[in-house]
């Protein structure tokens, strides 16, 4: 049919000879079958790094936040570099799910599921920063605008501390919820082709009962286009929001008006080396080589120049209306010469090497269609973006307005260990994920088989018809012929 | 009233189209139809009414700008006003800029989980909700359409069959 038509001289979203079955034996495959040696190593090693982290957040919140390096001259260090480093990094699950989904980009459907599971996911371990900050965690919900029994004050809605409560979790509740109704179909599936009960139980409970009609699929596709239109300023607003905690301040480096955009651009930058990183194991380790194809790769590694160059310019600004001021604070910025050249000039150059050098390599077609390389860049970004983040805070406030009190930061074991530990926790719910969870949105993925196909397009490419093409022999053993020609038998005898 | 419905499986998302086209043309009611994913104009060809709940998210949203319009009001305005860095809150409107964020926010909660609460009421979706597709396959990669049967499960068989339905059978409707 007509409506199928995709140009032919774009790749093809799904590789090899599939068929719709295929594509759900394809996703249901890693859930059914039983976890290899590696998952285990994996996820033992990623077990041992949560345990340990639990072990530093439990020490720091029965002792005090002074079991960390900070002192009184950088009194914000490892905690707020890694929140915004896991903030940013579920920035690309939104974009990829709402933004991509109202550009009508095809090649988001292979990777939305994992992209969001990743969002959800990182946005739990950059809020666990905040709580731990706060000493008392206990106390948290002081956050929330409740009627005060406390004493006399409200919360204080002029603060970018606050506004960061009601931006993350809108942020992580709109993007689970949003996760969820786009797993519903996928879930339903594998409620289906389960054969054992537990199983069955289990998938039926999370299917919340799908049942596929019409109505609910007319349904469905508009709350997931309203969704994306709602989640698309959100996602942008988040990363804005968490700018304000530093550009609403007066520490030079910090109080600058290009912060929202830049820290945008930069948790896209880093979200989708993070998707990066963990698809290129998983479409291995899951067998997925047929969804999530080079093509796909090189799609995200346009997206990570695209960013990484926003960051860049950024970076250039910066830098040169520092030097261009005159001012002398302004020369202990984080992109500055006296940052270039001070203590912390490993710090400045990790930044600049691993977010602007690195990535400008993928300019080069070759590199960003190679799987190792993209690989390598993707985790040298994630570092990259680390740095940024503990560059723009620590550097930033080691040289302050009085230099009498200006210092250097060193890390405890229990910064370095809770960071372990987040990233630890991060794999144990990812892994967790990718042995339970349909890991591609299977019927999304249907609904571009036809247009997007290998199979398919070559048949079109050969001037063939597409009607009937979906019939596959392994589930039409009852096929329709029989069903006809028992009929006409049927027609023939009472005649 | 029990009533019987026809159901009829295909295995192609192209030929339960032109199905549907020939089943509607010959004037019978379709009950429903089961699918793997959404097919692209089914909605349409069913005659289906378009959904509202893009409006109700609209609206959703509206209470949600108001409720944070109003609280912030009452709480940094009209309860306890207090000076914070030499700005004093006195007055909403000069105050609006530090609130537009959380104005922002909360339009977005509103809007995005009431509206996917009430999808998921009208649409009958909640946990340990039965399923309720009558073949399991039709979540693999079978489609299955239902039609209301009067006294015409002959002629009905015939122009399903005919229609490319790989099964045809009747069923009571529950």
């Amino acid at each position: 049919m007509a409506s199928h038509y995709e140009a032919p001289i774009r790749e093809p979203l799904v590789t090899g000879e599939k068929s719709y079955h295929d594509v759900t034996v394809d996703v249901a495959a890693p859930v059914e079958g039983r976890a290899n040696k590696q998952w285990w190593i994996v996820f033992s090693i990623a077990l041992v790094a949560f345990l340990w982290g639990l072990g530093c957040i439990i020490y720091t919140v029965s002792t005090g936040i002074g079991v960390w390096g900070l002192n009184k001259t950088v009194g914000w260090a490892w905690d707020i570099t890694n929140f915004v480093w896991w903030v940013g990094i579920g920035h690309a699950g939104t974009l990829i799910s709402a933004v991509l989904l109202l550009f009508r980009q095809k090649w988001r459907m292979a990777v939305n599921r994992s992209a969001e599971a990743m969002t959800i996911f990182s946005v739990v371990q950059a809020g666990l920063f905040p709580i731990i900050h706060m000493g008392r965690p206990w106390l948290a919900y002081w956050v929330l605008p409740i009627p005060n029994q406390f004493g006399s004050l409200w919360v204080n809605f002029n603060s970018p501390l606050l506004w960061d409560v009601f931006a993350i979790s809108t942020y992580l509740s709109v993007s689970l919820v949003f996760w969820w109704t786009g797993l519903l179909p996928d879930f339903a599936m594998l409620r289906d082709r389960a054969v054992k009960p537990f199983q069955k139980k289990i998938y039926s409970l999370l299917s919340f009962g799908w049942s596929g009609r019409a109505k609910d699929w007319q349904r469905f596709e508009e709350v997931s286009l309203v969704l994306a239109g709602l989640a698309t300023p959100l996602v942008l607003s988040v990363h804005t929001i968490v700018s304000f905690d530093f550009a609403t301040s007066v520490i030079p480096g910090w109080h600058s008006t290009i912060y929202p955009p830049y820290f945008v651009a930069g948790a896209i930058f880093s979200g989708f080396a993070m998707v990066l990183t963990l698809l290129i194991i998983m479409r291995k380790v899951s067998n997925l080589e047929a969804y999530i194809t080079r093509g796909h790769i090189e799609y995200m590694n346009k997206v990570i120049l695209l960013t990484g160059g926003v960051v860049s310019v950024a970076y250039i600004t910066e830098f040169v209306i520092a030097w261009y001021s005159g001012s002398n604070y302004e020369d202990y910025t984080y992109l500055s010469i006296g940052a270039a050249t001070g203590p912390y000039w490993w710090a400045f150059w990790a930044l600049i090497i691993c977010n602007f050098v690195v990535p400008q390599t993928l300019w080069i077609k070759k590199l960003r269609r190679n799987y190792i390389w993209s690989f390598i860049c993707s985790i040298v970004i994630n570092i990259g973006m680390w740095f940024e983040r503990f560059d723009i805070i620590v550097i930033n406030l080691s040289k302050g307005h009085l230099p009498s009190s200006w210092t250097m930061f060193s890390p405890t074991f229990v910064d370095i260990g809770i960071f372990i530990g987040t990233i630890g926790f991060f794999f144990v719910l990812f892994l967790l994920y990718a042995r339970t969870f349909p890991v591609i949105a299977q019927a999304e993925v249907k609904t571009i088989l036809k247009s997007s196909g290998e199979r398919y397009k070559r048949l079109r490419e050969e001037g063939k018809s597409l009607v009937g093409t979906g019939a596959d022999a392994r589930t039409s053993v009852i096929a329709g012929t029989s069903t006809k020609e028992n009929l006409d038998q049927d027609t023939k005898n009472n005649s | 009233m029990a009533s019987k419905v026809i159901q009829a499986i295909y295995n192609d998302d192209d030929v339960l189209m032109l199905a549907v086209k020939r089943v509607k043309e010959a004037h019978h009611h379709i009950e429903e139809i089961y699918t793997p994913f959404p097919v692209h104009g089914l909605d349409k060809a069913m005659g289906l009414a378009p959904t509202r709940l893009a409006i109700t998210a609209f609206m959703y949203g509206c209470v949600g700008i108001s409720v944070a319009v109003l609280m912030m009001n009452f709480i940094m305005i009209e309860d306890w006003p207090q000076n914070i860095g030499g700005k004093p809150s006195f007055s909403f409107i000069e105050n609006m800029p530090a609130f537009v964020p959380i104005m922002f926010e909360m339009t977005v909660f509103f809007a995005a989980h009431l509206m996917v609460i009430t999808f998921y009421m009208r649409s009958r979706l909640w946990p340990f909700k039965k399923a309720e597709n009558p073949d399991v396959r039709t979540t693999d990669d079978h489609f299955l359409m239902e039609v209301s049967l009067n006294d015409n499960e002959d002629e009905l068989t015939r122009l399903l069959v005919d229609t490319g339905a790989v099964e045809v059978k009747v069923s009571e409707k529950h």
